[in-house]
C-alpha cells in the first residue's frame, strides 16, 4: 500500500475559485515527489489539502489516504493526532510561519509536549537534538526567529517537521527566497533527511530544474490539474505536454547556446482559478493548439513508459508532440471525448 | 561596444559605509567597486543577498550617497544635487523588483505612467507618450490599460507598466533590480525579452541586478559577480560563465541544478560586511584554498593576507583571485589576458 494515495480531489474555494480540479497522486515511504506549477496553479492549495488546512467554507471533493485513512473524513481528534506525528509540512516564507515572540528552541518543543506527551527537559533535549539534525548548533534554541537568517530560519522550519517523526513531509516552496548557496545546502539537507529516515517528500517549487534534481518523480500542476506525470529527469529533459516544456525552458541551462540571448517564455498569464477556461485549460496560452482543444477537455493519458500528460497531441501516435504545429481539429485522441476530469490508467 | 568609446555610466572607486549601531564598526556594503556601462550594454551583477548589489545600484543613481569614489554619466560626475541631478534621473531609470510593492494602487496605469512626464514638464502630447511607452512595453492596445488600476492587472502586466514608467521619459539607461524575481516562470522569459528589445529598438542600456546566473546567461552582454561589497571576476558572459576562474564563481555556478560535476556547497552564510576579512575577502571561505590547491600553488600566504587589487571597470575579463592569476600567470590586476570572447 502507498503511504499516500489521492484520488479525484477537488477543491473549491468560498469564493467559487475552483483551485484543484480532480488529481490523483500516489507517493511511498521513502519516495520524493515533485508538484511544479505557476502561483494560482492549485499546488499550494494541494499541499494545504493534504493536512485539511485549508480555510473555512472551502469544499473539498475526493479522497486522501495517508496510509489507508482518509485525512477528508477522520475525526478532528485523529486529525489532530495526524498532523505533526503522520504528515507535517515545512511552508515557504519562514519568517512568517515562526512565531516572532517565541524561542525557536519552545516552537519545536512545542509539538514534542503535545505529540509525544514528553516532559519539558525531554522536549527541550529533542528540540537541542532536531537543531543539531538540521545543521545548528544545539545553543541556537534560544535565539528569536528574527535573530537567525532566511537559512537558519528554513533549518528551524525543517526541524520543526521533524518533531515528531512523521511518514510523509510535506515542502511547499522551501528555497524560493532564499540564495542560490543557502538553496543548495537547504536541498541537500532534505535529501539526506529523506534517505536516512525513508520518510516520504513532497516538494513543491515553480522551477523545474531544482525539482528534477531533488526528485524522484515530478507532477507538473496547471489550473488545477496535474497535465504531465513522470521520472523526475525525463520530465524535465523531455516534456511531453507544451505547458511542461515551457516551464523548464524558463529556466536557461548555462552554456546552453540555444538559450543565450534568447529568454523564452509563455505568452498571457496562468489562469484565474475562478475562470478557467473551457476545454484545454492550458489552450489559450498553447502554441501548438488545436481547435478541438478550445471544446474538449484533455485527460491524463500513458505518454511512454511511466509517463502521462494530458495533451492531444499525446497518445496518438509515438506520443511526441510536435513542435509548432498548427492544424484543424483532428480528433487528436479517443481518450479526450470522454469530458471527465483526469482518472488513474 | 567596442573599449574606445567612453561609457556610458562608469564607477571608479566607488565605497559606501553605513555606520554601524552603538559604537560598531561600519559596514561596509560596497567596499570599492570600478564599473563602466558602455550604451547599449546589458551587463547583469550577481551576488547573494547581502553582497552589496543593490546597495550599488541605487547608489548610482544617486538614492544612496556613497562615501568615496566617483560616478560619471556621459562624460560628467554625477550631480548630488539640484537640477542637474533631476535631468540625470530622467535619463537613467531605476525598476525595481516587486511591481506591487512599486505602484500607487490608487493611480490608474494612465497616471502611473504619466507621473515621470508632469514631474520633467514633457512638452510635447503626454496621452501619445504614455500609449508610446505602454505598446513599447508590451501592453496593446495601450488605450485599454490607461483606466486600470494595478490590482486589475496580473503580475506581469504591472512589472511591465513599471518598465512603461521608466521608458515613457526616453532614458539611456535603465537600472534593474531583480526585474524578474517577484514572477511566474512563464512570464520571466516575455519580460525578459521585452529588455532585450528594448536593447535592440532603442539601444537602451541596462545594468541589471540579480542572484539568477541564468538570467544572465539570457540576456546580460558582460556580468560581474560581487561578493562581500567587491567585484570578484567580471568579463564577457561566455568567458566567466561557461569557464568561471573565481573560487566563488565556481561555487556559485556548480550549486545549479543542471551544472556538470561535483556542487561546491559553501558553508555558511555569507560574511557580514562589517567584518570584512583581511587578505582576501573571500579566503575564510574559500575551497581552494581549504581544498590546499592555494598552497600547492605558493599563494596561500597572499590569500590570507594581501587583498587582491581592485578590478578596474573595463570590457576585459579580469578576477581578483590569487590563485587564478598563478594558475594563467598574470602578474597583477590592471595587465594580463585580454582575450575575450564577445558575444554575438
Amino acid at each position: 500500500m502507498s503511504l499516500l494515495e489521492v484520488r479525484g480531489l477537488e477543491v473549491t474555494y468560498a469564493g467559487g475559485a475552483a483551485a484543484v480540479r480532480g488529481v490523483d497522486l500516489s507517493l511511498d515511504a521513502g519516495e520524493k515527489l515533485g508538484i511544479a506549477g505557476e502561483s494560482g496553479c492549485g499546488k499550494s492549495t494541494l499541499a494545504r489539502a493534504l493536512l485539511r488546512l485549508l480555510p473555512p467554507g472551502a469544499r473539498t471533493g475526493g479522497e486522501i489516504l495517508l496510509d489507508g485513512e482518509d485525512v477528508l473524513t477522520m475525526k478532528w481528534g485523529r486529525l489532530r493526532a495526524v498532523r505533526w506525528a503522520g504528515a507535517s509540512i515545512v511552508f515557504q516564507g519562514a519568517m512568517h510561519s515562526l512565531n516572532a515572540v517565541h524561542r525557536v528552541g519552545d516552537q519545536i518543543a512545542e509539538p514534542v509536549l503535545l505529540h509525544r506527551r514528553a516532559t519539558q527537559a525531554a522536549a527541550r533535549k529533542r528540540a537541542g537534538e532536531l537543531l543539531e539534525q538540521v545543521g545548528l548548533p544545539a545553543s541556537r534554541a534560544s535565539a528569536y526567529p528574527h535573530e537567525l537568517s532566511g537559512g537558519q530560519r528554513q533549518r528551524v522550519m525543517i526541524a520543526m517537521a521533524l518533531a515528531c517523526d512523521p511518514r510523509l513531509i510535506v515542502a511547499d516552496e522551501p528555497t524560493t527566497a532564499l540564495d542560490v548557496m543557502i538553496q543548495a545546502q537547504i536541498l541537500r539537507l532534505i535529501e539526506g533527511l529523506v534517505d536516512e529516515q525513508n520518510v516520504g517528500l513532497i516538494m513543491i517549487s515553480h522551477d523545474l530544474a531544482v525539482l528534477a534534481d531533488t526528485c524522484d518523480r515530478l507532477a507538473v500542476m496547471y489550473a488545477g490539474r496535474v497535465v504531465e506525470e513522470g521520472p523526475a529527469r525525463q520530465v524535465h529533459d523531455d516534456a511531453r505536454h507544451p505547458y511542461g516544456r515551457a516551464l523548464s525552458e524558463a529556466f536557461p541551462t548555462i552554456g546552453d547556446p540555444a538559450s543565450r540571448f534568447a529568454p523564452r517564455g509563455l505568452p498571457g498569464d496562468p489562469p484565474d482559478p475562478a475562470a478557467v477556461p473551457s476545454g484545454c485549460a492550458f489552450h489559450p496560452r498553447c502554441p501548438v493548439a488545436l481547435d478541438v482543444c478550445a471544446t474538449e477537455d484533455q485527460a491524463l493519458r500513458a505518454a511512454g513508459a511511466r509517463r502521462r500528460a494530458a495533451c492531444v497531441h499525446v497518445g496518438s501516435g509515438d506520443g511526441e508532440t510536435p513542435r509548432g504545429a498548427e492544424g484543424s481539429g483532428t480528433s487528436g485522441g479517443a481518450a479526450a471525448n470522454d469530458g471527465v476530469r483526469s482518472s488513474t490508467p | 561596444m567596442t573599449s574606445t568609446t567612453p561609457p556610458l555610466l562608469s564607477v571608479q572607486g566607488l565605497h559606501v559605509a553605513f555606520p554601524g549601531r552603538r559604537g560598531a564598526a561600519d559596514a561596509r556594503a560596497v567596499d570599492g567597486v570600478d564599473l563602466d556601462i558602455r550604451r547599449g550594454e546589458i551587463v547583469a551583477l550577481v551576488g547573494e543577498s547581502g553582497c552589496g548589489k543593490t546597495t550599488l545600484a541605487r547608489s548610482l543613481l544617486g538614492l544612496v550617497e556613497p562615501t568615496g569614489g566617483r560616478v560619471t554619466f556621459d562624460g560628467s560626475p554625477l550631480a548630488r544635487s539640484g537640477r542637474a541631478l533631476k535631468e540625470y534621473r530622467r535619463r537613467a531609470q531605476l525598476v525595481l523588483q516587486d511591481p506591487s510593492g512599486s505602484l500607487n494602487p490608487r493611480h490608474t496605469v494612465y497616471d502611473i505612467v504619466a507621473e515621470g512626464l508632469r514631474i520633467h514638464g514633457h512638452p510635447g502630447d503626454e496621452r501619445a507618450a504614455v500609449a508610446e511607452a505602454l505598446s513599447r512595453a508590451g501592453l496593446r492596445p495601450p488605450e485599454r490599460f490607461f483606466l486600470r488600476y494595478p490590482h486589475e492587472l496580473s503580475g506581469g502586466q504591472r512589472q511591465r507598466v513599471v518598465i512603461a514608467g521608466a521608458l515613457v521619459l526616453e532614458p539611456e539607461l535603465l537600472v534593474a533590480d531583480e526585474p524578474v524575481a517577484s514572477l511566474d516562470a512563464s512570464v520571466r522569459g516575455e519580460i525578459l525579452a521585452l529588455l532585450l528589445r528594448l536593447r535592440t529598438d532603442l539601444g537602451l542600456a541596462a545594468l541589471v541586478v540579480t542572484h539568477d546566473l541564468g538570467l544572465a546567461w539570457n540576456i546580460a552582454d558582460r556580468v560581474a559577480v560581487m561578493y562581500l561589497g567587491r567585484i570578484v571576476e567580471t568579463g564577457p558572459v561566455e568567458q566567466v560563465l561557461t569557464a568561471p576562474r573565481h573560487p566563488y564563481t565556481q561555487a556559485l555556478l556548480s550549486v545549479l541544478p543542471e551544472a556538470p560535476g561535483t556542487p561546491v556547497v559553501l558553508t555558511g552564510e555569507p560574511p557580514d560586511p562589517s567584518f570584512i576579512p583581511s587578505g582576501c575577502r573571500f579566503h575564510v571561505r574559500c575551497q581552494v584554498l581549504a581544498g590546499g590547491a592555494a598552497e600547492r600553488a605558493g599563494v596561500a600566504d597572499a590569500c590570507r593576507h594581501e587583498d587582491p587589487a581592485v578590478l578596474s571597470g573595463g570590457d576585459r575579463a579580469q578576477v581578483a583571485c590569487h590563485w587564478a592569476r598563478a594558475r594563467t600567470e598574470e602578474p597583477a590586476a590592471g595587465t594580463g589576458d585580454g582575450a575575450t570572447v564577445r558575444p554575438g
